[in-house]
Parts: structure tokens; sequence; C-alpha cells
């Protein structure tokens, strides 16, 4: 065969899957994010950060349970801690995160759990997922936010589902 | 081969030529040396880093200049290497390969002076309150943190400098057409103008960052900025500025190793479609850094991962194009088989060595690139120290290692010295193939055990034990790499003061195998893609941008370090 065509046969062999090959990959993305719902953060909405002590939800942060084994945690980050840094909740709980900044960028990362977000004074970081497996997982402010950045550490408690008080 | 052509004759040529570009090689020798000088801070502090981690603390026994200990030098270790270092090379670089590739000197040398001039001046500007802990803001400087004007003034000026090789080298390729009407646009020039291009394009991102929000504010015109905003614009120009970074090691990879390797360059039309699809495909893709943002909405994430799914197209054409090139090279040298080939290839040849073992960790560095750019996958590693293992293998490896191996022919040639020991310089490339290698995989499982970038994990008040028996091995690849930094300065060094007098001839440009004429003019014309191009922007950022600017929220600026 002439040596170009058969330089064009190579092309053509390694071109179509390599336009095959992102496309599955996309289609599985899509499939996992909006049917199995491993959805990234989305528009939550904007707070003032002057103004979160008497702004709902973030006047009261803490852990709410909204029906059994439905919850919502309502965190503010600022330098250099979590308010709350500890949440405890029964295994099998799912839960809300509703998540703002005093005052500079944040992280808000819970180890062995798809909950990861940025945290942005003046936007709303919200996420959900449900914890199945009880243990105490850190969670970790995963953005540079100044001196005391490496100290912010929270912490989630997963109490097995039968021992597990929610009254706090 | 190189050598080979050192006869009498060609070498009174070659003095000449150097003598018609002796401007143009004066200020890439001048870009470079700026360049590795930045490396080697940066790169110093990266060392501290991996120390840290296994509490050994150095930034102690500094304290008396830099005042701001770890998350200073993570600061000066990030804009040197990254911001610094790539973008002097570059402009270094793209002059020489310019002017060379189009045979014709600089269009203005008064303007490439001033290129040059502004670069370093902007340079000087952001270094002073960098080394005075006054920006200690990390390279990607997200407000609210709020730095010392001089440093967004410094740096401005800097991407505004390079904006002015852009015009030397349009005006170049008009004298070049003049004289050349029917000719096709030789491939390195081509690939230069289109990286320079696609900078200029993606910079505006940045540069209306800067002047509109972060200058005004950081000099208390205003009362605050809007994060969110300022994000956006930053990552903009955060991603396709890993093409500006890549694109000239590409040029290297498709117009030297292909001649290093001993063959051609396999398809010149495949390359030149590769480039115009990162110029059409590298900015409107900008929010995959932003998947865990709040504030921008789940529609537009996807889009920008769909397009993200586009650019790593063209990454592949430009994988098989330059392994073809080396097969074509390895069997011209007598290889055999599927893979035998591959040991026929001159891996005695420091410059060649350098580049293609950078590839060959780039490798690892795509695939792990696609996770990242998998939408909710990237949930898993997001601001992890994975992040952080996949960029030293990306702007870490295959620009830095390749750009250290242009260099290996490239200073010899510029500076009429033979390169002091090609022995060392293989060495240098190995140990730097290994300690990454170890380095990088290990920041990749970190990232997957949580561990977060941009951390001092040595100073945290409570370890993760799941961390801890891995995190002496960063050191160990930490230290293997400063050993291999240490051979290529001591390398350079003594090249420059020392190395034996010679005309060391430049690295011819590859032949292609199948040439420019195998593919349709219109590649060479700009003004269909630089269309796309604009289109794609002006559909994938417009909404976005619109919301946040009429949402905007003024955050007041804050000093946390």
């Amino acid at each position: 065969m002439n040596r170009k065509y058969l330089g064009y046969l190579f092309e053509v062999a390694w071109i179509l899957p390599s336009v095959a090959v992102p496309i599955a990959f996309l289609v599985a993305i899509v499939i996992t994010a909006f049917a199995v719902g491993i959805a990234v953060p989305g528009d939550a909405g904007r707070v003032d950060p002057k103004a979160l002590s008497t702004t709902a939800p973030f006047d009261k942060p803490g852990l709410r349970e909204l029906a059994p084994g439905r919850y919502e945690a309502v965190v503010i980050a600022q330098l250099f801690n979590f308010s709350p840094g500890e949440i405890e909740i029964p295994a099998g709980s799912k839960v809300t995160f509703i998540v703002t900044s005093r005052d500079v960028i944040h992280g808000y990362k819970i180890e062995k759990s798809p909950i990861n977000m940025m945290v942005i004074p003046g936007q709303i970081s919200r996420m959900t997922t449900t914890f199945d497996t009880p243990g105490e997982y850190y969670i970790y402010c995963h953005e540079y936010c100044g001196a005391g950045h490496h100290l912010m550490v929270g912490k989630l408690i997963v109490k097995p589902a039968q021992t597990a008080s929610t009254n706090r | 081969m190189a050598t080979a052509r050192v006869s009498g004759v060609s070498v009174t040529a070659e003095r000449a030529e150097v003598g018609v570009f002796a401007t143009e090689y004066r200020l890439t020798g001048l870009n470079m040396l700026i360049a590795f000088v930045a490396l080697a801070i940066g790169g110093l502090f990266g060392v501290m880093q991996a120390l840290q981690y296994n509490g050994i603390d150095l930034y102690k026994p500094i304290s008396p200049i830099l005042r701001g200990g770890y998350y200073q030098g993570l600061a000066l270790h990030g804009v040197l290497n990254v911001l610094v270092f790539t973008t002097f090379f570059i402009i270094g670089w793209l002059t020489f390969v310019t002017s060379r590739s189009l045979g014709i000197p600089l269009a203005s040398r008064a303007l490439g002076w001033t290129t040059f001039g502004v670069m370093t001046g902007g340079l000087l500007i952001a270094a002073l309150p960098l080394l005075l802990n006054n920006a200690t803001v990390l390279f990607t400087f997200y407000p609210p943190l709020k730095a010392d004007p001089l440093f967004y003034i410094g740096l401005t000026l800097v991407v505004v400098g390079t904006w002015l090789l852009l015009i030397n080298q349009v005006m170049m390729l008009r004298q070049w057409r003049a004289a050349n009407p029917a000719a096709r646009i030789p491939l390195p020039a081509f690939m230069a103008i289109v990286t320079m291009t696609m900078w200029v394009i993606c910079t505006f991102g940045v540069a209306t960052e800067m002047i509109f929000l972060l200058i005004p504010w950081s000099l208390g015109l205003v009362q605050g900025t809007d994060p969110v905003l300022a994000r956006t614009l930053f990552w903009f120009t955060g991603h396709p500025i890993v093409y500006f970074w890549l694109l000239p090691a590409y040029i290297s990879w498709y117009n030297f190793v292909p001649q290093q390797a001993g063959g051609r360059l396999f398809s010149d039309p495949m390359a030149r479609v590769s480039f115009i699809l990162f110029l059409i495909l590298s900015t409107p893709i900008g929010m995959h850094h932003q998947y865990t943002d709040p504030g921008i909405s789940e529609i537009w994430k996807l889009i920008h991962a769909i397009f993200t799914f586009g650019v790593f197209f063209p990454s592949l054409l430009t994988f098989f194009n330059v392994v073809a090139s080396l097969e074509n090279g390895g069997r011209a040298r007598g290889g055999k088989g599927w893979l035998v080939w591959v040991f026929n290839l001159p891996w005695r040849d420091p410059s060649f060595t350098t580049q293609t073992l950078a590839m060959i960790l780039f490798a690892f560095g795509g695939a792990g690139g696609l996770i990242n750019a998998s939408y909710n996958i990237n949930l898993v590693v997001h601001n992890t120290s994975w992040i952080s293992g996949h960029f030293h293998l990306t702007v870490g490896t295959a620009v830095t290692l390749s750009f250290m191996g242009i260099t290996y022919w490239l200073v010899p040639h510029l500076t009429g010295r033979k390169l002091w020991s090609p022995t060392m310089a293989l060495v240098q490339a190995w140990t730097w193939f290994v300690g990454m290698g170890i380095f990088s995989h290990w920041m990749h499982m970190l990232g997957l055990l949580s561990m977060p970038r941009r951390t001092a994990i040595g100073a945290m008040r409570e370890l993760h034990p799941e961390w801890e028996p891995l995190l002496p091995v960063i050191a160990v690849g930490a230290i293997i790499m400063f050993i291999s930094a240490i051979l290529y300065y001591l390398n350079m060094v003594l090249t420059i003061t020392a190395g034996k007098k010679d005309t060391v001839p430049m690295v011819p440009f590859a032949r292609a195998v199948s040439g420019p004429e195998d593919g349709p003019r219109v590649l060479d014309n700009f003004k269909p893609w630089l269309a796309i191009a604009f289109t794609l922007i002006v559909i994938n950022y417009t909404p976005t941008l619109i919301r946040l600017v009429s949402e905007i929220q003024f955050i007041p600026g804050i000093r946390s370090w």
C-alpha cells in the first residue's frame, strides 16, 4: 500500500477512539450526576457576610432535624474554624450542608464523602449526601485562608444508628 | 544531526546567521536567565515545604529575612515557578522560534526591548511586596485576601508586557508573507503565533480582574470586591494559561525532538489542526476549575466540562503525532519491531532524553487531568494534594523538564560554549524523572486520603493517621528533585562561565513525513478560527458574567496572614 495512505489509516485508527472514549466518559458523568444524584454545588443564592447574625439560617448555625433521618447542618466558616466545629449524626442520615463564610474564601471537605465545596463570602454553598458508615470523619478547610489555615479542621461523628442521640 | 554540520563552511555560515539575530539571541538569553533564577528560588521553597510536612521547619532560621513562614514561602514557590519562570522562558523561547523559523529578525527591536523592560519592571514591582510578606495571597490571589497594590500592578505589567510580543510577531508575519506570497507559514512560527494569540485572548480575563476589580480595591478607591466574579475572571485565564505553558513545550516536541531523534515529524497538517483546536478550545472551559464553587449554575459547569473533554482531543492528536515521530526516528536509526525501536532512540543525547522523559510523565498528568475535568468525580480530588501532584506532572515536568531539555542545546547555541557535561545532564534528567515520579504519585495518593493542598501539614494540631506513613516519601521525592536541580544549575553555570568555546549550531527544524502541502491552506488563515474562538467564549461566558456583574456584592478585603 502507498505509504501516505497507510499513514492516513493510522491517523483514522487513532482519531476514532480519541473521539469515542471521551464521549463515553461524558455519558457516564451525566448519568451519575443527574440520574444517580452525585451532584456538584450550584447557585444557591447570596447572603451579606456582615449580617450573618441576623440572616436566617445563619443566625442559628448548627444541626437541625427536619424529619426522622433527615438533617440540615448550617455552618459558618471563619478565620480559623468552623461553627459548629463538630457535628454528630446517626448512621444512615441524609444531611444537607448549608455553608457560608464570614470573611475570606474557605473550603469545606468531609473526608471519605462527596462533600467538597468552596465557601465564599457572600455566597451560600449547599450539598446533600447520606452517611451510612459509623465513624469519625475530619472536615478540612482546603483553601488557603491565612496564617492559621492548617488549624481549620472540624469533625463529623457518625454514630451507630441504634445508640445515637440526636437530642443535643 | 547537529554535530555532523560542524564543518568549516557551515560554521562560518552559522556565525553569520547568529550575527543577524544578535538582538533576538540577547533577548532570548536574558528572558531565560530571569526565568531560571526565578525557578531556582521558587524550587528551594518547594523542598522546604516537603520537609515541613515531616516536621522539619526551615522557615524559622530564615525568619529574619522572610517573616511569613510556610505560606510566604508557598506564595513565592507558586508565583516564581508557575508565573515568572514560565512566562519569561516562553517569551524568550517564542522570540527565538519565531525569528529563526521565519528567518527574519524582530520587526521592531525597540518593541522587543520594551516587552522585556515592561515585564522585568513588573516583576520587580511585584517582588517587593512578596518579599516583605505583604502579598502572601498565593499565585491565585483570590480576594477578599487583600495584598499590597504593588503586587497586582506588577503582575499586570508582566502580563501586558507579554502582549507586545504578539504585535511583533504579527508584523514579522506580514513581512514574511510579502516576501513569500505563495509559501505556507513554517510550522514553528505558525505554532508560536497561535500560542501568543491564544494567550492574548485569554489574558483579557485576568487583566479585567486586575484593572477593574483588584487594583482599584487594593488602592482603596472602592470598599470591596466580588470574590466569585473575580474567581470567574481569574479562571477565564487560569485554564488556558496551562496551554500557554504547554504549547511552547509542544513546539519543541513537534519541531526539534523528531530531528534530535534522527527522524521526521509524522504529520504537519495534524500538528496545525491540533494547535488551531487549542486556540479555539482553551478558553471557553475555565469554569471546570469552579465545579465546587457556589454562585455558578450546574448547567454552565456541565457545558464547560463537555468543552474540556473537547480540548482533550488535540492533546491526543499531539500524543499520536509526537510518538509517531519518535517511532520514525527510532526506525531510521535501525529500530525494528512494535516497540523495540524505542531502544534505538538517542538516549545518550541529554536534550532528547530530558524532553522524552518529560513526555512520559506527562501521559500520566494528562490522564489525571481528565479525572479533574470529570465534573462530579472532581469532588473526590478538588483542592486536595492530588491537584498539586497533578500539576507537578504537567507544569512541573512536561513543561519545566522540557524547558530544561531545550536549554541543553539552546544555551550552548546562544552562548557559543559547549555544554559542560552531557553525562551530568543525563543524570539530571533521570533524577528529575524518578524524584517527580515518587513525589507526584504519593501526592496523588494523599489527595485521595483528603489531604488538603496549600496547607502547612507539619503544623496541624492533629495529623491524620493515614497520611503519616506517606509523608516521608514526599520528602524523599522532593530531595531527589532538589539534587537534580543542583546538577542542572551547576551544569548551566559551568557551561556559561567555563564551557569550551565553540560554534554550536542550532538544532535544525524537523522536516515532516507529511508536509503542509497535504493539508488545506485554510489552516494558515487565522480569521475563521479566531471567529469560532470568540463565538465560543461569548456563548460559554456571557450569561454567567452578566449575572455575576448584575448581582455584584462588595466584600471588604482582609489581611489574614
